[in-house]
């Protein structure tokens, strides 16, 4: 049996390279994507603890985290679509009509 | 078969109702010319009225409902009466602002509706599933709202910058709410905060509670979580930017002070280090850049991170001298930031924005009224009696010196008077100063002159006559036990 | 699950997740985000959370990956040649990024002696009963505020992409 602390741990590196992710890259739907890969690390925390614990709530946790990640990638990719169509570009670094 | 739970509707109305108008919005919309749209915002402030009153009759009642995942107390009615009131005030300017700008959507008022389902939810819950999704559903709505101007590149960039930073500190949040569950076995907040008194805090409690931090802090625009709040808030249409300054903050602080301060309570000792430094940070870096901005609407913008700064004092202060304090300060923000941002449209032309600090050079002389209603809405936001700002703020301070934070206090007096400089130098230039920019004749209609109106008279009477309110927010603050 | 198989599971989904953020081409960062999502979906079959399993195939790898993948094509994103970061950046979220893994390995391997052995799983436990009958009476709210929450992504995605 693999002791829950391993995927504790496991889930911790996968969310933790979600964050490298977004800090690294400049390409927004590839910062969106590691994005998508810290929710998903978090669902591998609620389902382990969910059998570790013997309750159905972290399961159910999930389910729900399913839905807004699909809300959010609706929303999200409609934003970057209105972006490039406007702007040509969707790299982080050249959004800066603004400053940063 | 399943057997349904029984439905607790009376907790539920506060976010049926503005759920129901808003569907009705969308519906009412199919059809709709341009020109009669504004229709679409009466029919909201009514919903949004309704949800108000039933909010304020229904306060002084406490009950849990849903089996503890969801409540009905006066917590959480307080903080509707917030969103209403800033829901109601957005419309209000909406009218005006739709007119000056490209924006013809008819979902522009169901989001907003939408949006503020998702604060009532937040508001309400008694369960992290809850208080996650309510926040989404918040802040998916508020994400298109800011990109809702599409033809204008500021607000295409503001939408997108608000939706990853956004989307990455929910990612934040979660794992928190994960390492929480993992740490007490549950996920309602009532039975966290038995395990967390009975048993203290364990290392991957903390964990999540510094996680829980990290997204509530980007929520709130707490530095160093606030780099995006500048370029959101100058970027987004500027009725957006009012409703997120006033109502997002107010949901955030809602659901971030029933987790920290009553939940977590029994390990104050844990987390008050930490929110202490933040809120120092927050405040001094929100006055600083504030000092050097050209542009109002971004300076507003970083009036408001200092503002989250003064408002996290009073979450570091808590008990009930703080809590009342937080929920006090709150109504006092958004009606004196509202009126603010309305004064800021009331000068804005179709493709003149006006926002310049040089843009309001003159506004006293051609516009007393308009230039007097700004500077009641500066004073206060500087903390000059006897506006609201100022009595928020004392309370704030004085709950911080009882509760044994003096070093705090004496801080946020001082940022105080660093905010003064750029409170004041909107003030002066528009009675000192010459200047053309103001047109000769303002479209502003009606709707957003009573919105000014509203926010100027509630600056004024909850600073001259504070004890009615402030004895409803301590009392509300108590009811969460 | 035991170790051997929590192993194979953990090891590719360390390194697909890596290609993920590290590819130059959002293509192939698409590509090895499936493939993370299916070895996921795995992993939750082994912890006995068969319909999550199947949940995750078909709305994370089926339908949000295809998204990413279609808006992708669409916007006929190559190899992004300005893909580049100020190498101080790059360092330091490096550094943070290993500095946080060891924290929460030692952390949580710390905590992890005092731990309790996993709790008796009820019957039924991840069935699809199990999860609906949960879903109608505890989460029923939050069930309620999806339903909204999905009613504000699809007007909004509409509001913003549409011509």
């Amino acid at each position: 049996m693999a002791p829950i602390s391993y995927h504790l741990i496991l889930s911790g590196i996968l969310f933790t390279i979600g964050v490298m992710g977004v800090l690294l890259r400049r390409n927004t739907i590839i910062i969106f994507m590691a994005i998508e890969l810290m929710l998903n690390a978090v669902n591998l925390s609620f389902v382990a603890l969910a059998r570790h614990l013997g309750s159905m709530d972290g399961q159910l946790i999930v389910l729900f985290v399913m839905a807004v990640a699909a809300a959010e990638a609706a929303v999200g990719l409609a934003i970057i679509l209105m972006v490039f169509r406007n702007k040509e570009t969707i790299n982080a670094d050249e959004l800066k009509l603004m400053r940063w | 078969m399943i057997k349904l739970p029984p439905v607790n509707w009376l907790s539920l109305l506060p976010a049926i109702i503005p759920a129901f108008t808003g569907i009705l919005v969308l519906c009412w919309d199919l059809g709709m010319k341009n020109e009669e749209r504004h229709r679409l915002a009466w029919l909201g402030i009514l919903g949004l009225a309704i949800t108000a009153v039933v909010s304020f009759c229904l306060l002084g009642r406490n009950e849990p409902a849903f089996n503890g995942s969801y409540t009905l107390d006066s917590y959480a009615m307080f903080f509707n009466l917030i969103f209403c009131l800033a829901g109601i005030l957005t419309f209000l300017m909406s009218i005006q602002y739709l007119h000056t700008s490209d924006i013809h959507a008819g979902e522009y008022y169901a989001l907003i509706l939408f949006a503020i389902v998702g604060m009532v939810v937040m508001a309400a819950a008694t369960d992290l599933v809850n208080i996650f999704l309510g926040l989404e559903t918040m802040s998916i709505a508020v994400y298109v709202l800011a990109g809702i101007w599409r033809q204008r590149l500021q607000s295409n960039e503001a939408a997108l910058k608000y939706f990853l930073l956004g989307a990455f500190a929910s990612g934040f949040l979660l794992y928190g709410i994960a390492l929480l569950y993992g740490a007490t076995g549950s996920i309602q907040l009532g039975k966290i905060a038995m395990h967390v008194n009975e048993h203290g805090a364990s290392t991957i409690l903390l964990i999540g509670v510094a996680m829980l931090i990290v997204g509530f802090g980007f929520k709130v625009a707490a530095a160093p979580f606030h780099v995006w709040t500048p370029d959101v808030y100058e970027g987004a249409p500027t009725t957006i930017t009012a409703f997120m300054a006033v109502g997002v903050k107010a949901a955030a602080f809602a659901a971030f002070a029933r987790v920290f301060l009553h939940t977590l309570g029994g390990i104050h000792g844990q987390w008050e280090g930490i929110l202490w430094v933040l809120a120092v940070l927050t405040m001094t870096v929100g006055n600083i850049t504030a000092l050097v901005q050209n542009n109002v609407k971004r300076m507003l913008a970083y009036s408001s991170i200092a503002h989250a700064g003064y408002l996290l004092v009073a979450m570091v202060a808590g008990k009930e001298l703080g809590g009342a304090a937080l929920m006090y300060y709150l109504v006092a923000y958004g009606l004196m930031n509202l009126g603010a941002f309305g004064v800021i449209i009331a000068v804005g032309r179709r493709g003149e924005p006006n926002e310049e600090f040089a843009d309001f050079a003159g506004l006293g002389f051609r516009y007393p009224l308009l230039a007097l209603a700004m500077t009641v809405f500066m004073l206060s936001l500087t903390g000059i009696p006897p506006l609201v700002g100022f009595v928020g703020k004392f309370y704030i301070f004085s709950a911080a010196v009882k509760a044994g934070y003096l070093w705090l206090a004496v801080i946020g007096v001082l940022n105080s008077v660093i905010s003064a400089y750029y409170y004041i130098r909107v003030i002066v230039s528009m009675y000192m100063h010459e200047g053309d920019k103001v047109p000769e004749k303002l479209s502003a209609r009606p709707a957003l002159a009573v919105a000014i109106l509203i926010a100027a008279v509630g600056t004024i009477w909850l600073g001259v006559f504070p004890s009615a309110s402030m004895a409803l927010s301590r009392l509300s603050f108590l009811a969460l036990g | 699950m035991d170790l051997l198989t929590f192993f194979m599971l953990a090891v590719p989904l360390v390194l697909f997740a890596a290609v993920v953020i590290l590819h130059p081409s959002p293509v192939y960062s698409a590509m090895s985000l499936v493939v993370v999502m299916s070895f996921l979906a795995l992993y939750f079959f082994f912890l006995d959370a068969h319909m999550l399993g199947w949940f995750q195939i078909i709305v994370y790898a089926g339908s949000i990956m295809v998204l990413f993948l279609f808006v992708i094509m669409l916007l006929n994103l190559q190899n992004d040649p300005q893909e580049h970061q100020q190498p101080s950046l790059r360092t330091a979220s490096r550094i943070g990024g290993a500095v946080l893994i060891a924290e929460l390995v030692f952390l949580f391997s710390r905590s992890s002696s005092s731990e309790k052995a996993a709790a008796e799983l009820p019957e039924g436990f991840g069935t699809v009963v199990a999860l609906s009958e949960k879903l109608f009476t505890d989460f029923l709210i939050p069930f309620e505020i999806t339903s909204i929450l999905l009613l504000i992504a699809a007007v909004g995605a509409v509001v913003l992409a549409k011509r």
